[in-house]
């Protein structure tokens, strides 16, 4: 007896030390809590030696420990603290002091006195330093409580003084992470924090200068004004010899630099005066060519966020004057841009073409770049890769916010196009997109552009793509030059053809005037012969797009067309709708599409109204079973639905409308069933439909929660209401033909009013309004009862009223490849991979990086979800992400071709899978694919792809 | 005053044979040890006489440190080595280690093998001269006896090149070469800010600043492009080392970039040596290089191919590069004559071409060369020049003075003209002293030398006891301390400890004085007035009346005595120590003076 109960205590002893974080009943943890202190306790009184008690301290610092008993602990750990007499000890308690404040449930306010009190006696610099960032810790945990921080930056006053770097550093960290950011009130001894802490600017470590400079920058975060004053000091310290200290001064200057950009500064050695911040600009830009990388990365891209600074010091950082003996040299892109005014291009190099010109007067030269002179020159030439890539950034953001200075720096953004590190020249690519609106692209600039075409890696061809449909050139050859180019890279990567379409019809659409001229000869027509008509498949094809957009501003064009041009227009018009655009042509009917010409953009407005008067015609239906409600909700999806396609602005919230109202709908139809009269044993058959209902509109209030973006928690909650109305739907059908309980869906219930605490006021008169108010009732009574009230509610519920937010959109994706087209099977060795390219674009994701999938179905009807890697994803322009990746497939062998199928999928990541969340409507074609993934919601069409195994070989 | 004595045997004012003398601390070093290509008679090597008119260099040498391979900078080693006789160490990193004995070899076979001269070092000698050499590594501090110390910093001027520290105690000398900041295929210059007294450097484009190396290149790769979507063939005659891998790395990338499949061949012999050891210093090379070293060594051509003379008939577009550089004999000629008729080929001169050779006169537009016996050759394909030095731009020496704060500039290998502008520049932007001494003639630097000394800990820890602020690095502070000298060490302790570990008798130094006062006072009178005066006059001092019959200040003794004739002539005694020197003296004045009459 005595031994089993032994074995019981032991179990249950050794069941606490896992169980602390799980949810384990309440019982254990009442159980743990002596135990976890006392076992600490006898472990450190049996240490015999330091090492031993250093191994105890150690492996109890890996296990958590529960909030109730960290008060304990810290007892014994001070207790122990002062007995100790190895300093590693101490330290380590030291350090488990700021471990457990951080345990989360804990105050640490009582043992602040304790903390601060062992300060006093300790001797070890290194114990000291750590006592105080675990009162760092302390203090940081305790933001609401002014009497402990005032404790706290007194003793970090009163140990700044202290000879090792470490202990200064961390006072000075305490004193930027908590100092008072008013005056304290009445107290004349206690010196203004700021001036405190920059004495210390002059400290003869380097390391205690940077943890001054730092200390700063976090009085500045935490909202303190910096003084002026500062601001010398901090120039001073630009030129220290440790590039901790210059790297966190640069950021000083600039904090300062923001604050105080119109104050003015004198310049030494002479009597003038500067604009502060553009003093700082210029000594910043000065740090660019600093002699450590870390500080030119850092220097370089501050630079780009001083948008204040005077356009004469921004014009100063590109200026490079050059010189060959002695004699003034012009740089290559002043020749190039000579070349280019003289009318004369590309007359091939000639021998000495360079030859430096005027004699320089020797006193003018300045060698060393003074203030901002050069700074980008050296930025964007620096070795280092870091550097050169936070230059093009600062170039990009002070580009935009000034057209003269975008203007000049293009040509040096040109340059980057051939940098040897794909980053810079990606990122150059997307600068210039960016500050395209301000520039026009030069012909010989354009020509160094186009060159980049022929880039092997499809990141940075796509990004020129993106970047020429957005480009605005100066005249008809520059639109010639990019037209061949783009044909050359066609050819060259026939993978591109999407993207290089994409790019003409922009192109075309941009610069009508300059494609007028050149459309006979692309197109090949003689004013007085007929010329062959062109293939449909011929390169020249693509001319289409272009010209044909021109076309749609430019009304003289079609004049110039032949016969079979028009002819092929219709049938373009059909296939590729997205790059053709409609044109009024002469003498002919007019095709009015979808979106015809009439239908233009001014109808937004009028649609958006329109969408509103539906939805408020739909609000007047106060009853579920009013007459004449499922009519109006009929008409009204349709109107919506239709809306959606005429309006692509608003296809999301139109569609987002539909399917909300569609649920209703079902919900209302399914309530008005006659089975609800019947008994038990007849409904069967009709319970089946009811049942689908029931099923569909969970599953669209799924799709209705995770595929649009723009929701807010209103919406969200309406959502979640609905879905509620199908639980007690699907419940009370189930009670029907058996005993079930609705425990869980009171849980539900439950978690939907804390979740929506906010927005219960709007739901009045609802469904889950109703229910709250039964709800004590409901959860004492029978089963049999429950189901009851449940109905009677559900039946006389009224309907919710759907508010749209501002923005809203559908998450789409589009595989792009495969395209599902192919008929030529993928061939494999069974049993080994086969990869398959992906190239998708997802619209209106967000965070695809965690919550998009592929999913492979396979023939057999197995499916794969397939997590793509954070770096496949690339994120072309706002609410836009680009996947390409490889999926790998595998699979015995079997005599005939198969396909298999591919969709992009969402992945919920906040909620658990929806229960009985089965395939969607999408693979309804597909008997074999009922075995989708659980809690995946696709967003994609879903593609064919063939794959066959090779024979195998004997 | 210690000084630095700097004198160049050759790049004094002057480009070529560079050949710098340095002693400094009692230390004699020679910085680099090259020859001049231009002449082929003595004037060739430098002039070791200057060293020592006979005998051995090894007893007047500490060390000779080489900064890189080229042969302006190496080429006299051997002779100096074994012909002239040094046995020391020479330093120098190993990539120049590696590639140096192949130049010298190479061109021990032009002028003996070729041109016939006697009276050249040997292959053997150049063997034996190279193990003489120690190889230094980057950053790597290297004691070359008890004094004096090297460390090296690369320079990025070609694979290999390196500035030099040179330290002695705490005077110090900085050498460096061409310093490349913006080097295509090195890792590029970069120095502590080590603060040396002198900073020797090379002034070779003291008088140009350069354009961004992005444009060249880019123009460079649009031509070669150009012409092979022609289906045009490209030379590019160059000298094996150097630029020519520069120009290998730079058209690999960009076959790899743009996806190009044409082949790219590099002639063989010397070239292919020295891209191996380019393979082996991988670590030496630019960010880019290293980078991708992850999956293959750059180095390791993917599209560059070893050419075969019969390739150059081969049909289709192909880029070769071929040595000479000037076009004037050998495989780049042969290349030249075949291709010059086809206008779609052109030719690409990545460098300088003396007067004379080919390749100087179709850069000038010549379009009909005239050939061995009477045929002319008419040049049809284009002729293009690209620039690609690889030496430092003023800008970039000033950067380095930037970056290393000397106290005193040196500029060498240059021309006097450049030179000069580019002194004044120096002295007028960082205000420190610039130098450009002439062949033979000598610098000399006087410096400030820091005098180390070491402290006792008790001495500082008792000064501590004294209280005050804590040390202030920038403001001296006074202590009382004995400073010994021994064995070449200085060591300030306290009186005690000095007294103790000298073994001496401490002596006390007192100072007495007499002072005759007028006091009709009796002596003990006298002596109470005296001491009401000082009480009044000294505050703050403890001043004690002693039942013996004296004034205690301090530890000043005062006594009355008056003398036997008149009793109203007092003679006080003051007596103090040495130590009381300031108040003692202060006491005797006073008391000169005389009491003031209203005293009690």
């Amino acid at each position: 007896m005595a031994a089993h109960l032994k074995k019981r205590v032991y179990e249950e002893f050794s069941k606490v030390v896992q169980v602390t974080h799980e949810e384990a009943p309440a019982k254990k943890l009442r159980l743990s809590k002596p135990s976890k202190s006392a076992a600490l306790h006898v472990d450190l009184c049996k240490a015999s030696s330091s090492t031993d008690a250093l191994q105890y301290l150690l492996t109890f610092s890996r296990k958590p420990v529960e909030a109730e008993s960290v008060e304990g602990v810290v007892r014994i750990l001070l207790e122990h603290y002062y007995k100790e007499t190895d300093s590693s000890v101490r330290l380590k308690i030291a350090s488990l002091l700021g471990l457990l404040s951080k345990t989360p449930g804990f105050s640490p306010d009582c043992i602040v006195d304790d903390a601060i009190n062992t300060l006093s006696s300790e001797k070890s610099h290194q114990v000291l330093a750590q006592l105080l960032d675990s009162l760092l810790v302390i203090g940081s945990q305790l933001p609401e409580s002014p009497a402990v921080r005032l404790r706290l930056i007194e003793v970090a006053y009163k140990n700044l003084s202290d000879s090792s770097f470490g202990v200064r550093t961390k006072c000075l960290q305490l004193l930027g992470c908590l100092g008072l950011l008013e005056a304290p009130l009445g107290k004349d001894t206690m010196r203004d924090v700021q001036s405190i802490i920059s004495d210390y600017f002059g400290d003869q470590d380097p390391r205690v200068r940077t943890a001054a400079l730092k200390a700063m920058l976090q009085l500045h975060e935490r909202g303190m004004k910096i003084h002026q004053i500062i601001y010398d000091q901090a120039c001073r310290l630009l030129s220290d010899d440790y590039e901790q200290v210059r790297s966190a001064a640069v950021q000083m200057v600039w904090v300062l630099s923001q604050l105080y950009p119109e104050s003015i500064v004198p310049i030494p050695s002479s009597n003038e005066e500067i604009r502060l911040v553009d003093d700082a600009f210029g000594k910043i830009s000065h740090m660019v060519s600093d002699g450590s990388w870390m500080v030119r990365v850092q220097a370089a891209k501050t630079l780009g966020s001083m948008l204040q600074v005077s356009p004469h010091f921004l014009e100063q950082t590109l200026d490079k004057k050059l010189m060959s003996d002695l004699r003034r040299k012009r740089t290559a892109h002043e020749r190039a841009k000579e070349l280019f005014a003289s009318g004369e291009f590309s007359s091939g190099r000639k021998w000495a073409d360079d030859a430096p010109k005027e004699k320089l007067d020797t006193n003018t030269v300045n060698l060393i770049a003074s203030g901002a002179c050069g700074a980008f020159v050296h930025g964007l030439e620096d070795e280092m890769f870091e550097v050169r890539n936070a230059a093009v950034e600062a170039l990009c953001q002070l580009a935009r916010s000034s057209p003269s200075f975008a203007e000049k720096c293009l040509d040096f953004l040109v340059d980057m196009f051939n940098d040897e590190i794909e980053e810079v020249r990606l990122q150059s690519i997307h600068v210039l997109r960016q500050i395209s609106t301000h520039i026009t692209l030069r012909e010989d600039q354009l020509d160094t552009v186009l060159a980049v075409l022929e880039d092997s890696s499809r990141d940075i061809r796509e990004a020129l793509h993106e970047l020429l449909c957005f480009t605005n050139v100066s005249t008809k050859e520059c639109i010639q030059l990019a037209l061949l180019e783009l044909l050359k890279n066609l050819n060259k990567y026939p993978t591109d053809r999407s993207s290089v379409w994409k790019c003409l019809k922009f192109l075309g659409s941009r610069h009508p005037t300059l494609v007028l001229p050149l459309v006979p000869e692309l197109l090949s027509t003689h004013p007085y012969f007929d010329t062959p008509e062109p293939d449909m498949d011929d390169p020249t094809l693509r001319f289409w797009f272009w010209s044909l957009n021109a076309a749609t501003s430019c009304p003289t064009m079609p004049a110039l067309f032949s016969d079979h041009t028009f002819r092929h227009y219709a049938y373009l018009r059909d296939s590729l709708s997205h790059l053709v655009p409609p044109l009024r042509l002469p003498g002919r009917k007019q095709v009015y599409g979808l979106d015809s010409v009439d239908c233009g953009s001014g109808s937004v407005e009028s649609a958006q109204l329109f969408l509103q008067q539906s939805l408020n015609r739909v609000s007047t239906i106060q009853n579920l079973e009013a007459a004449g409600a499922p009519e109006l909700l009929d008409l009204t999806i349709r109107d919506l639905q239709r809306l959606g396609e005429l309006q692509t602005e608003l296809a999301g919230a139109a569609d987002f409308c539909a399917t909300f109202l569609r649920c209703q709908l079902l919900l209302m139809k399914a309530l008005q069933e006659k089975l609800w009269n019947i008994s038990v044993p007849l409904i069967l058959k009709q319970n089946i439909t009811v049942t689908a209902a029931a099923q569909q509109v969970l599953d669209e209030s799924y799709k209705l929660e995770f595929l649009y973006s723009g929701l807010e928690n209103r919406q969200v909650a309406t959502i979640h209401h609905v879905r509620l109305q199908a639980k007690a739907l699907q419940l009370i059908l189930a009670a029907r033909t058996r005993h079930g309980s609705c425990e869980k869906f009171l849980q539900d219930v439950e978690s939907f009013q804390r979740l929506f605490l906010t927005e219960l006021p709007h739901l009045q008169d609802s469904f889950v309004e109703k229910l709250l108010e039964l709800l004590p009732r409901l959860s004492s009574c029978k089963p049999v009862e429950q189901v009851k009230i449940l109905q009677t509610t559900l039946r006389q519920s009224g309907l919710l009223q759907l508010r749209l937010p501002e923005q809203i959109h559908r998450a789409t994706a589009t595989i792009i490849e495969p395209t599902g087209e192919s008929d030529n099977p993928l061939r494999f060795t069974s049993g080994l991979v086969v990869a398959l390219d992906i190239d998708a674009t997802l619209e209106h994701v967000q965070d695809p990086q965690n919550s998009v999938k592929v999913q492979v179905l396979y023939p057999d009807g197995q499916s794969h979800v397939i997590h793509p890697k954070p770096a496949d994803f690339r994120k072309p322009g706002p609410n836009r992400h680009r996947l390409i990746t490889q999926v790998y497939l595998s699979h015995t062998a079997w005599t005939g071709e198969a396909c298999f199928h591919l969709a992009a999928s969402c992945w919920p990541t906040a909620p658990p899978a929806p229960p009985g969340w089965d395939g969607p409507d999408a693979m309804d074609g597909l008997p074999a694919c009922r075995g989708t993934v659980e809690g995946t919601i696709p967003f994609s069409k879903h593609v064919k792809v063939f794959i066959m195994p090779k024979p195998a070989r004997r | 005053m210690p000084e630095i004595n700097v004198t160049p045997l050759g790049a004094g004012q002057d480009v070529g044979r560079s050949c710098i003398l340095v002693s400094i601390g009692g230390k004699n070093i020679m910085l680099d040890c090259g020859m001049h290509m231009g002449y082929n008679d003595d004037r060739r090597f430098p002039d070791f006489s200057y060293i020592t008119q006979n005998g051995r260099l090894t007893d007047f040498l500490d060390c000779v440190i080489i900064s890189h391979f080229h042969l302006d900078h190496c080429g006299a080693l051997p002779y100096m080595s074994e012909m002239v006789g040094y046995d020391g160490p020479i330093y120098m990193t190993h990539p120049t280690k590696a590639i140096c004995p192949i130049l010298l070899e190479d061109f021990r076979k032009i002028t003996v093998d070729k041109k016939g001269e006697t009276n050249f070092f040997t292959s053997q000698m150049i063997k034996d001269c190279m193990k003489k050499v120690v190889p230094l590594n980057l950053h790597q501090t290297v004691q070359v006896d008890d004094e004096l110390e090297i460390k090296a910093y690369y320079a990025g001027h070609v694979l290999g090149a390196a500035m030099v520290h040179i330290k002695v105690g705490s005077e110090s000398v900085v050498y460096t070469v061409s310093v490349n900041k913006y080097a295509k295929s090195h890792i590029s210059a970069w120095i502590d800010k080590c603060r040396p007294d002198i900073l020797i450097s090379e002034s070779t484009y003291a008088t140009t600043i350069r354009d961004s190396k992005r444009c060249r290149e880019r123009d460079f790769l649009k031509k070669v492009h150009e012409t092979i979507e022609r289906g045009g063939k490209v030379l590019i005659p160059v000298f094996a080392l150097g630029r020519a891998q520069e120009l290998c790395i730079l058209l690999e990338t960009f076959w790899e970039r743009m996806n190009l499949k044409a082949p790219i061949y590099f002639s063989t012999g010397l070239t292919e040596k020295a891209n191996h050891y380019y393979k082996l210093f991988i670590t030496w090379t630019n960010q880019k290089i290293r980078k991708t070293f992850v999956q293959r060594n750059m180095f390791e051509f993917k599209h560059i191919k070893a050419f075969d003379r019969s390739y150059a008939d081969n049909p289709g577009p192909m880029v070769v590069f071929a040595t000479p550089g000037m076009l004037h004999a050998g495989q780049s000629l042969q290349i030249f004559k075949k291709w010059a008729g086809n206008e779609k080929n052109m030719v690409i001169m990545p460098g300088y071409c003396v007067q004379g050779t080919i390749g100087h006169k179709i850069l000038n537009g010549q379009r009909k060369l005239e050939m061995e016996g009477r045929a002319t050759l008419d040049v049809k394909l284009q002729v293009e020049y690209m620039s690609f030095s690889a030496h430092a731009d003023a800008k970039g020496i000033m950067q380095l003075i930037r970056m290393a704060e000397p106290r005193n500039m040196l500029l060498v290998h240059g021309e006097a003209v450049k030179m000069e502008f580019l002194k004044g520049k120096i002295e007028q932007e960082f205000s420190i002293d610039c130098y450009m001494p002439a062949n033979g003639e000598t610098a000399t630097v006087t410096t400030n030398p820091s005098v180390p000394v070491d402290i006792s800990l008790n001495l500082l820890k008792r000064e501590m006891a004294l209280g005050g602020p804590l040390p202030d690095p920038k403001k001296p502070r006074t202590m009382h301390g004995t400073l010994i000298m021994k064995e070449n060490s200085l060591k300030l302790v306290s009186s005690e400890q000095a007294l103790k570990e000298l073994g001496l008798n401490e002596h006390q130094l007192r100072f007495t004085c007499r002072v005759q006062l007028q006091d009709p006072h009796s002596d003990p009178d006298t002596l109470h007035r005296i001491y009401t005066h000082l009480k009044s006059v000294l505050k703050g001092y403890t001043i004690q009346h002693l039942p013996d019959g004296t004034v205690m200040v301090e530890s000043i003794v005062i006594k009355v005595s008056s003398s036997a004739e008149d009793t109203n002539a007092k003679v006080l005694l003051l007596s103090w120590s040495y130590q009381d020197e300031d108040l003692g003296s202060f006491l005797s004045t006073l008391l000169k003076k005389g009491l003031p009459s209203g005293l009690c």
